[in-house]
C-alpha cells in the first residue's frame, strides 16, 4: 500500500561551490591541528577542585580520645531514603549511647546528605572525596573504623539561614 | 665510482631488503599513532598519550592487545578465502615499497650501493600491478565474510578502485612522458635534469594523481568500502584480532606507499634543490649532469648527501602522511553516485584531454628545439597551470560536485497519492 509522502523542497542554491567549502573547511582543521584547543582535563595528574557542597565518600567525625562522635539515636538509618546505614547501638556504664555496628553500605548510597543534616551530634558527614574504587564488592561496605579513618574535608551543606554559604 | 658488485652486492641488497621493509612497518606503526593524535588535535582532543611518553608506545600496545585477542571465525564464512584476504591485502601494501629509490647512492668501500631495494627496469607498472592486486583481498574478505554489509563494501571497493585506477594511470602517463622511462630512478634523475620537480610542469596531473590515490587507498574521503556510518564497518566487519588488524596494517601501509610514490613521482623524490646531490647510473658510471659539450660530468658521492637526501624524502612522504590524515578529518565521505561521477564524468575526461595537452605541448617544445631543462619545464608550468585553473574553474562552478539539491532534475518526481479515506471510499 503506497504511503502519502510529503514532498520537502529545498532551497537551491544558484551554484554551490563544494571546492571553496572544502578548502575552507581545510583551512579551519589545520588551525585547530596546528594549536588545538585543549580542553580535556588530565585526570590523575590535575584534580578538579571539589566545591564545598559536593557530596561524597561518608566520613564519621571523632572525639580527641578517638571514640566515635555518634550517640546512635538512629536518625540516619531512619532518614536514609536509600536504606544503605545499619546501626547496632549499645550503651556504656555511664550510660553513653555509642554504636556497636555502624556500616554504610557506599554502592547504595545515593550521596543525598540527610544522614549529615539529621544528625543531632554532627557526627555523620558527607565528604569531598569522590575516588572510592575498590576490587571487590564487600569492600564498599564502610564500618565504623573506616569511616573514622577518612581524612578528606566534610561537605558543608547548605544552610537555610545562610543561602549563599557566608 | 663503480657499483657495487659480487658478494657484496647480495649482502648490500639484504641488508637495503630488511632495513627497508623495518622502517616501512615501523612507519606504519607510527601512522596509525599519528593518525589518532592529529585526529584528537583537530578535534580539540589530546589523542592516545598514556602509553610511554607522548603515547609513543601505543603501536605496541595496540599490537600486543589485537595478538592476544580472540579470533573468530564466522560459522558460515568460507574458511579458505577468510583467511587468505587479509594475506591477500597485506602483502601488496608491503612489496610496492621495493621500487622506489630512498636516497642518493651511498659509497661504500665495495662500491656505490643504491638506495632502492629492487631497480626494477619496469619500475611504476610494477607498482601499478601490485597496488591493484590489493582489491582482491579487499573483495575476498566482503564476500568470504558472508555478510551482507561486508559484502556491499566489497563491492563497493572494486567498482571504486577500478575507476579510479584509470584516471591514476592516464595521470601517470603525463610523468611517463616526461621522463621518457617507466624507471623510478630515472623519473627522478630527469627531474634532477629538468631542474624542477614534476608538481609545477605537471601540476593538473599531479591534482589528479593525489586524488586518485586517497580512492585507491579507500581513504576518507572515498572511504565507500568502510563507510561506518553505512555499512558498520564495511568488508572487515567479520574480522578480529590480527586478521582486522592485517586489514589496518594494509591501510596504513597503502598510505606510506602511495605518499612515498606522490613524493618520488612529482616532488622529485630524494632530490633536493640545488645540482649537488644529482646522481644517475649512465653507461656504468655514476654521473652527476651532462657538460655543454655532451661529455658526463661525474657524481661526487658521499655518505652525507645519502643522509640528507634521504631526510627530504622522509620529510616528502611525511607531509603527504599529514594530508591524508588532515583531509580524512576534514572531508565527509562522498555518496556512493557522487564518487562514480567523479571518477568517470571528470577524473576520466580530465585526465584523457590532460594527457592530450602535454602531449601536444611536448611535441611543440621539442618541434622548435627548446632544451630540457629549466625554461622547457617553465612552458609546461605555464600551459599546466592554466589547465589547472580551468579544471578547478569548471569545478568550482557547480557543475561537477554537487550536493543533492542541485541534481533535483535528475530525479523521479514523487507523485503525489490518493489519501487513505479517499482510497477508503472508493
Amino acid at each position: 500500500m503506497p504511503i502519502s509522502v510529503k514532498v520537502i523542497h529545498r532551497p537551491e542554491p544558484e551554484s554551490t561551490s563544494y571546492l571553496r567549502a572544502a578548502l575552507s573547511g581545510m583551512a579551519l582543521t589545520f588551525r585547530h591541528m596546528v594549536n588545538p584547543v585543549k580542553v580535556t582535563q588530565q585526570y590523575p595528574e590535575e584534580q578538579t577542585e571539589l566545591h564545598p557542597r559536593w557530596r561524597g565518600t561518608h566520613v564519621m567525625e571523632q572525639h580527641a580520645d578517638g571514640r566515635p562522635k555518634c550517640v546512635a539515636c538512629g536518625l540516619c538509618p531512619t532518614v536514609c531514603p536509600a536504606n544503605c546505614i545499619r546501626l547496632v547501638g549499645g550503651e556504656d556504664d555511664q550510660g553513653n549511647r555509642y554504636p556497636i555496628v555502624y556500616e554504610i553500605d557506599e554502592f547504595r548510597c545515593i550521596f543525598c546528605g540527610m544522614c549529615q543534616e539529621v544528625c543531632p551530634v554532627e557526627a555523620i558527614h558527607v565528604g569531598r572525596h569522590f575516588e572510592n574504587a575498590e576490587y571487590t564488592r564487600a569492600r564498599f561496605v564502610y564500618d565504623l573504623d573506616r569511616l573514622m579513618e577518612q581524612d578528606h574535608p566534610s561537605t558543608n551543606l547548605w544552610d537555610p539561614s545562610d543561602p549563599t554559604g557566608e | 665510482m663503480e657499483p657495487i658488485s659480487g658478494i657484496w652486492a647480495y649482502v648490500a641488497m639484504s641488508l637495503k631488503a630488511t632495513g627497508i621493509f623495518t622502517v616501512v612497518i615501523l612507519v606504519v606503526a607510527y601512522t596509525t599513532l599519528a593518525e589518532r593524535r592529529v585526529s584528537a588535535w583537530i578535534q580539540d582532543r589530546r589523542g592516545p598519550n598514556r602509553v610511554g611518553p607522548f603515547g609513543l608506545l601505543q603501536p605496541i600496545a595496540d599490537g600486543i592487545k589485537n595478538i592476544l585477542k580472540e579470533e573468530t571465525l564466522p560459522a558460515t564464512a568460507s574458511r579458505f578465502f577468510f583467511v587468505l584476504a587479509p594475506i591477500l591485502v597485506l602483502v601488496p601494501s608491503m612489496v610496492t615499497f621495493a621500487v622506489i629509490p630512498i636516497a642518493a647512492p651511498l659509497p661504500t668501500p665495495a662500491g656505490v650501493v643504491d638506495m632502492v631495494i629492487a631497480d626494477l627496469p619496469i619500475g611504476i607498472l610494477y607498482v601499478l600491478a601490485f597496488s591493484s592486486l590489493a582489491v582482491y583481498g579487499v573483495v575476498l574478505g566482503g564476500w568470504a565474510s558472508n555478510n551482507k554489509y561486508a559484502f556491499l563494501g566489497g563491492m563497493r571497493a572494486s567498482a571504486q578502485m577500478v575507476s579510479y585506477e584509470v584516471a591514476l594511470g592516464l595521470s601517470l602517463i603525463t610523468v611517463l612522458m616526461m621522463a621518457g622511462n617507466v624507471t623510478l630512478t630515472e623519473i627522478v634523475w630527469q627531474q634532477q635534469q629538468l631542474g624542477m620537480w614534476f608538481a609545477f610542469p605537471l601540476s593538473l596531473a599531479f591534482i589528479l594523481f593525489v586524488i586518485s590515490a586517497f580512492a585507491e587507498t579507500n581513504r576518507l574521503p572515498f572511504d565507500m568500502a568502510e563507510a561506518e556510518s553505512e555499512l558498520v564497518t564495511g568488508y572487515h566487519t567479520e574480522y578480529s584480532a590480527m586478521k582486522f588488524s592485517a586489514f589496518m596494517i594494509s591501510e596504513f601501509g597503502h598510505m606510506v606507499t602511495s605518499s612515498a610514490l606522490m613524493a618520488t613521482l612529482f616532488l622529485g623524490g630524494w632530490d633536493l634543490p640545488g645540482t649537488w646531490d644529482d646522481a644517475h647510473w649512465y653507461q656504468g658510471q655514476l654521473i652527476a649532469g651532462f657538460a655543454a659539450d655532451g661529455s658526463v660530468i661525474l657524481a661526487n658521492p658521499a655518505w652525507w648527501k645519502t643522509l640528507l637526501t634521504f631526510a627530504g624524502f622522509a620529510a616528502k612522504t611525511g607531509f603527504f602522511l599529514v594530508v591524508y590524515i588532515w583531509v580524512r578529518w576534514t572531508l565527509p565521505r562522498f555518496r556512493y553516485d557522487q564518487v562514480m561521477s567523479l571518477g568517470w564524468k571528470v577524473m576520466l575526461p580530465t585526465a584523457l584531454a590532460y594527457v592530450m595537452l602535454i602531449a601536444g605541448t611536448i611535441l611543440v617544445l621539442d618541434e622548435i628545439g627548446v632544451p630540457w631543462g629549466f625554461g622547457y619545464g617553465l612552458a609546461l608550468t605555464a600551459v599546466s597551470g592554466m589547465a589547472t585553473f580551468a579544471f578547478m574553474f569548471a569545478l568550482d562552478r557547480g557543475r561537477t560536485i554537487t550536493g543533492a539539491a542541485a541534481q533535483r532534475g535528475q530525479r523521479v518526481e514523487v507523485k503525489t497519492t490518493p489519501t487513505a479515506t479517499a482510497r477508503a471510499g472508493s
